[in-house]
């Protein structure tokens, strides 16, 4: 499971040039065009400083890290510069001879200068700061300021605090205004919601707020919210930044503090675990700080292959579901009454059990559901890999079942034959850096800023720092791809297809249809002709026909690479572990004897106790368990609204003969089960996620719990019925992982399919386009109402021509239906593909899979809303 | 006596002397005709040989700026004229755009025509809106005239001008602040590299020149770069505006040859206020460290008053007579300091907050015996730390004034206040403001 085997064949890099100076005596030697602060960390002198910060451009501007400087002339005389120089933004030179404040009397006096100027209006109010203990002002006033300040004038003041958002609070006397926070936005996120305003000493960060900056309010009273910004923080001022939080975490001060976290504990009380991110599928590496058994915040931990030193502010911020009071703490198991003939007759209530009961019922049930038709088994796609493969074998030969898939979303057939042709087993491929050096990407079904948020801040960092080039095949040119400076492809939902097919044909040199435009075809199929060019995919094609399929067409007509990015942690590891039907471990081809001798090899089982023929994928399942043709479910984190049709699901699932549920809280599954086993969440146990790279991502436990990992409790209930699943401690787990070689056989055969007619749209309807906001109404965001006030505003997206067709406009609400149920929100008239009307996937009161029963590139109906607006703002629903 | 030969004021009490026709009149216009015919190269070379130095305060050989631009490439170029005049004490600009603006709009034509500029702005201060608009009444005359515009005098080159108004910052007279005010950012100077010369407006090949250094290049052109050299000194070579302000008897801009004295522009200034004595003065503005009666002599060329110890800076003669406190004076002109700071760099932002706060309990009497101490030991800290040379100026009024009068601010702290009637200072009749006690310090 470590092939880490780099088969990008990347040249060998050219020898890097390289410049030798003199930092206090020592000789170092170090890249051309380092700056003198970094050269000096080379041989452990820290010189201290505020603005700069290696990810950012250097500013300059708080003028701590001054040091002496002394260069060769023309003729080699080593001259001092009359003045101290700022560390941070001079590059060495040959022959520079640098004394820092170690060894250089001036540069000390200088820097005490600046410090005792720093603190001089600074309050001094470290014992109730939450940045005090962990403070770099603090730590560097303590190693290169004076012992006591001369300063015994007035302190500038400032009313306290500023909430720049619901999430983010500014103190701004606490400010040391080294503008990290204003380039964090500016340059890594793109967000510059916040800027430096006034001058002097009276120079603040903020935003646009008219008491501080002493404008008249606007006539008619607070600005409105822009439809499909975020929703309004306290002050009534639209907020949209998805990595707010990392600008709290870069504040050398205590200036910028985290709503949730402020006041509520100080850094030395707590106990710091490195951790990875269960948000999405970036592997995110995070630091989670908890007190006396409770996490109190989580920080982007540092991992430059990964996540550099950032994460998304649900990264950072949605923590809390894991210790929400529905939270799961004994197993629980349903009586039921019995006729002579053994029909269930009654179910009773759940009621919480022993362990020892739990399994029993379990395996029982479990059992008599296998002989009554067989088992479907739902393991959701948050799996740790420990977990997946505990599944995997659990289903495979306690269950004897091929019927599992991890996708609690829409799937295809052709999806998983993409998966298993072209990701499961493929090791470490397209990497974060690869992202951020490729010269050209394609996006398609990919919105990567809400999907896999870190991995937006990369392509920004390419197009940024490498003059990297972005197009997506996407219906509408979302405010992320405007940010990469990014070329929309537009595609209505249902028809990705179609663009890739054409840029393929371009790419094979064959004729492209008369109405394409030829020259940006070919800029684009040249584009991707680039060495390093890569394709991203994200789970969002699954919902169009041959879109997977014509991607590997394109890939291989240019020789860019593909990367699948999906949005949920656990599914690359899933497709590893073959939780998908027709796929066993590490791309072995369920059909495929010899792929079959191997794993039952490994599991230590005779080959013909594996199911040989592919089984039923999640819809399947769901509609057999509807059907009475399978006995029972095995239901791992799946919430049933995130399903393609809640609906039915929740039919088939009560209407299921026996059903066994693994979650970590209450659900709408473990209402309907028999018989529920509480699992433990990502802080209270340790494994790993692989990461959409294939990268391993380890991470240990957080919290002391009896709460077990799902693969602890698949093992003792495997125990039960006799099969040793080799995964009672995650180092068996861990083993039992290793002990399968990497498959050399065949793979599965790549995915067949063409683009698709795209249907024709009646009058009144639209197609529906749909994805999932990173900021949503997920149950792993529950119990952050700090962060949810930072979500965006959920809107109906449609052109203005679509709009006005049904004669709704820009700001009305506007109802969008199904024969199932309506939705209604705002419209915001938005420039893209007519006949396509956008909703966010899963938002608070757009739920729409739950109200509507559609999906993307279904047809929906859109009319005006009945009743008057502003009634019901923002909280359509089920009908 | 040096002799005074007006050459930017030559036409200043013509009869609408703002006009175009009062400029041709006078000869106007000469320079570009001239330069049109010439090779941009030459042009260039020409302002190198008459010496001309940046009338904008720092110096810098002009002629020399010009040639830092890289090869053309292609793509556009730029003239920035700094007219963005807002040092305590500094006022030639001002009038120059007042009374003569053309001296200016054909130095943006030769110069855009020498160094391939076709686009050329002005970043105008703008508080001043009278000169804002006359200057874009003189850019619209030269317009008209086919001074500018398309095809310049039938020449095939191609210029226009664009008159900007700043919103109020006297940091944006620091070229970087300005770039970045020009393009619509917040005023605050760019880490140097890269320069202007090399990426500047808009990231591309700029010079950013003084009003009254354009503005001599008409007379470099049209008369020759000997003309020129041939006035000041050895290496302050041409004329220059000298602004007179204070405790004069007639103050005002006096037009002559760098290398002139005070008590040259004394006598022609009819002298110090009746009945009183020559006390300090700054040399060019308050950036620049004060001179006495005992610098009475000091030629002001760069050369002489940096070894004297100051700056020549921007010719802005301030003079305070015996009446004048000099604490009170410093501390003036340290408000200003405190207020105009960009904010950008610590050393400047908080290092005038506090000088401000401690000039002002000197004067007030509630002094301490270290504070001038103190001011000294703050000045070393922020002279050479701070980010752009703004930070430098600040500290400039407040050494020297220490160097030079540290029993009177010794007076102030022994004596429980301050020695000085300031009524008697004052030009016109002046009740002071009591200052309530530091309430509310820091505001502005």
């Amino acid at each position: 499971m470590t092939a880490t085997v780099d088969n990008t064949g990347t040249p060998a890099a050219p020898p890097v040039e390289t410049v030798t100076l003199t930092i206090d005596e020592v000789e170092v030697t170090v890249p051309k065009g380092t700056l003198i602060i970094r050269a000096a960390e080379q041989v452990g002198i820290q010189i201290p400083r505020f603005c700069d910060h290696p990810l950012l451009e250097p500013a300059g501007a708080c003028r701590q890290c001054l040091v002496e400087v002394a260069m060769p002339d023309r003729e080699g005389n080593v001259r001092p510069m009359p003045k101290p120089q700022a560390s941070c933004t001079m590059t060495v030179t040959p022959g520079m001879v640098v004394k820092t404040q170690r060894t250089s009397p001036v540069a000390d006096k200088a820097q005490q200068g600046v410090m005792e100027l720093l603190l001089m209006n600074h309050p001094l109010d470290c014992p109730v700061c939450d940045k005090g203990g962990e403070c770099p002002l603090q730590n560097q006033a303590m190693t290169n300021g004076r012992a006591d300040s001369r300063f015994e004038d007035v302190k500038r003041t400032f009313p306290k605090p500023i909430a720049v958002s619901t999430e983010i609070l500014l103190d701004r006397e606490r400010c040391v205004l080294c503008q990290r926070c204003t380039r964090f936005s500016e340059e890594i996120a793109g967000d510059a919601f916040i800027a430096l305003q006034e001058r002097g000493a009276h120079q603040q960060i903020g935003r646009f707020d008219e008491t501080v900056l002493d404008f008249a309010p606007p006539p008619s009273g607070p600005a409105e919210t822009t439809a499909g910004v975020a929703a309004a923080s306290t002050t009534g001022q639209p907020f949209s930044s998805y990595f707010s939080g990392n600008t709290v975490q870069i504040c050398p001060v205590g200036a910028l503090t985290g709503a949730a976290y402020r006041f509520r504990s100080r850094p030395f009380d707590l106990v710091s675990t490195p951790g990875v991110s269960e948000h999405d599928s970036c592997g995110s590496a995070i630091r989670v700080d908890h007190r006396r058994g409770v996490v109190l915040r989580r920080l982007s931990g540092e991992d430059p292959a990964v996540n550099e030193e950032w994460i998304t502010d649900k990264d950072r911020f949605a923590f809390t579901w894991q210790a929400a009071p529905d939270r799961l703490t004994t197993p629980l198991v349903r009586d039921r009454r019995y006729d002579e003939d053994g029909n269930v007759v009654a179910r009773g209530e759940l009621r919480p059990a022993s362990w020892v009961e739990a399994f029993e019922l379990a395996a029982e049930g479990l059992a008599a559901a296998r002989a009554a038709g067989g088992v479907g088994v739902l393991p959701g796609g948050r799996l740790t890999v420990e977990d997946a493969f505990a599944w995997s074998r659990f289903a495979r030969t306690v269950l004897g079942t091929d019927d599992v898939d991890q996708r609690a979303r829409v799937g295809s057939a052709e999806e998983t034959a993409f998966l298993g042709h072209a990701v499961a087993g493929t090791g470490v491929g397209v990497t974060f850096g690869d992202v951020e050096a490729a010269p050209a990407v394609l996006l398609a079904g990919l919105e990567a800023e809400e999907e896999a948020g870190v991995t937006y801040l990369r392509l920004r960092k390419g197009v940024r720092k490498h003059g990297q080039r972005v197009w997506s095949v996407a219906p509408f040119a979302s405010r992320g791809l405007a940010r990469l400076d990014g070329t929309l492809l537009p595609a209505a939902p249902g028809t990705e297809a179609e663009w890739l097919g054409i840029l393929a044909t371009r790419a094979d040199g064959g004729l492209v249809p008369a109405d394409a435009d030829a020259a940006a075809l070919g800029a684009v199929a040249d584009a991707l002709a680039a060495p390093g060019a890569l394709i991203l995919v994200g789970e969002r094609l699954a919902s169009s026909p041959g879109a997977f399929a014509v991607a590997l067409r394109l890939a291989a007509a240019t020789g860019a690479r593909v990367a699948w990015i999906p949005r949920r942690a656990g599914e690359r590891g899933g497709v590893e572990a073959g939780l998908l039907p027709g796929l066993l471990p590490g791309g072995r081809p369920l059909t495929d004897p010899a792929a079959r001798a191997e794993v039952a090899a490994a599991w230590g089982v005779d080959a013909d106790a594996l199911p040989t023929a592919p089984g039923r994928d999640a819809a399947e399942i769901l509609d057999a368990l509807s059907v009475g043709q399978l006995g029972g479910a095995l239901v791992g984190g799946v919430e049933l609204a995130d399903l393609p049709d809640p609906a039915h699901a929740r039919r088939a699932l009560a209407g299921a003969g026996f059903v066994v549920s693994l979650e970590v809280r209450r659900s709408e599954v473990t209402d309907l089960a028999d018989v529920v086993l509480p699992v433990a969440p990502p802080v209270e146990r340790a494994g790993s996620y692989w990461n959409w790279e294939g990268r391993v991502r380890a991470f240990g436990q957080a919290l002391d719990s009896a709460a077990l990992p799902d693969h602890r409790v698949l093992d003792a209930l495997a125990d039960r019925a006799g099969v040793d699943l080799g995964a009672a401690t995650p180092l068996d787990a861990h083993r039992a992982i290793a002990a399968l070689p990497a498959w050399a056989g065949a793979r599965l055969r790549a995915p067949e399919g063409e683009a698709v007619e795209p249907p024709e749209v009646p009058p009144g309807s639209a197609v529906l386009a749909s994805w999932h906001l990173l900021l949503d109404d997920g149950a792993l965001q529950d119990g952050e109402q700090f962060l949810a006030g930072t979500a965006k505003r959920p809107v109906a997206r449609m052109s203005a021509a679509t709009a006005a067709a049904v004669d709704v406009y820009d700001g009305d609400r506007v109802t969008v239906s199904t024969d199932r149920g309506s939705v209604t929100v705002p419209v915001a008239v938005t420039e893209m593909v007519d006949h396509v009307v956008w909703l966010p996937l899963a938002s608070r009161g757009c739920r729409v899979h739950d109200a509507l029963g559609a999906a993307a590139g279904d047809l929906v109906r859109i009319a005006p809303a009945a009743e008057p607006a502003g009634t019901t703002d923002g909280q359509g629903g089920a009908a | 006596m040096t002799d005074l030969l007006p050459v930017l004021t030559d036409t200043w009490d013509a009869e609408r002397s703002w006009k175009l026709a009062a400029y041709e009149a006078a000869g106007g216009y000469a320079g570009l005709r001239k330069a049109l015919a010439s090779e941009p190269g030459d042009l260039v070379q020409t302002v190198k040989d008459s010496g001309l130095r940046g009338r904008g305060g720092a110096g810098f050989p002009t002629g020399m700026k010009w040639g830092f631009l890289p090869p053309p490439d292609g793509g556009p170029r730029y003239l920035v004229v700094n007219a963005d005049e807002s040092e305590p004490g500094t006022c030639k600009d001002i009038p120059l755009m007042m009374a003569s603006p053309q001296h200016l709009v054909e130095g943006i034509a030769i110069t855009s025509y020498a160094i391939g500029c076709h686009h050329a702005f002005v970043y105008v201060r703008g508080e001043v809106l009278h000169v804002y608009r006359r200057l874009l009444a003189a850019v619209q005359e030269a317009y008209d005239a086919g001074y500018l515009g398309k095809d310049v005098l039938g020449s095939g080159f191609d210029l226009d001008v664009t008159v900007h108004a700043g919103a109020g910052a006297y940091i944006c007279g620091e070229e970087t602040a300005l770039l970045d005010s020009l393009e619509g950012k917040r005023g605050q100077p760019r880490l140097k590299p890269p320069f202007p010369a090399v990426a500047g407006l808009y990231a591309r090949p700029t010079v950013v020149n003084n009003v009254e250094s354009i503005a001599s290049v008409p007379g470099i052109v049209a008369r020759g770069a000997d003309w020129f050299s041939g006035m000041g000194t050895e290496k302050s070579q041409g004329h220059g505006l000298f602004s007179l302000s204070g405790h004069v008897t007639r103050p005002g801009q006096y037009e002559a040859p760098l290398g002139i004295t005070l008590r040259e522009l004394l006598d022609l200034a009819g002298g110090m206020r009746a009945g009183h004595e020559l006390k300090f003065w700054t040399p060019g503005g308050s950036s620049t460290p004060l001179f006495t009666a005992d610098h009475l002599d000091t030629p002001l060329d760069y050369e002489s008053v940096g070894a004297a110890g100051s700056m020549l800076g921007t010719r802005a003669l301030q003079l305070f007579d015996d009446t004048t406190c000099v604490v009170r004076a410093v501390s003036r002109w340290t408000d200003f300091y405190a207020h105009e700071s960009c904010g950008k760099c610590t050393p400047c932002r908080e290092g005038t907050y506090w000088l401000k706060q401690v000039l002002h309990r000197i004067e007030e009497g509630r002094g301490e015996e270290r504070d001038i101490d103190l001011l000294l030991d703050l000045c070393d800290n922020i002279l050479g730390r701070a980010f752009c040379a703004l930070g430098d100026g600040a500290t400039s009024p407040v050494t020297s004034s220490i160097q030079l009068f540290r029993d009177e601010y010794q007076a102030h702290i022994d004596g429980h206040g301050c020695p000085f009637d300031p009524r008697a200072s004052a030009l016109f009749p002046y009740t002071p403001k009591q200052t309530p006690a530091l309430a509310g310090a820091g505001g502005h």
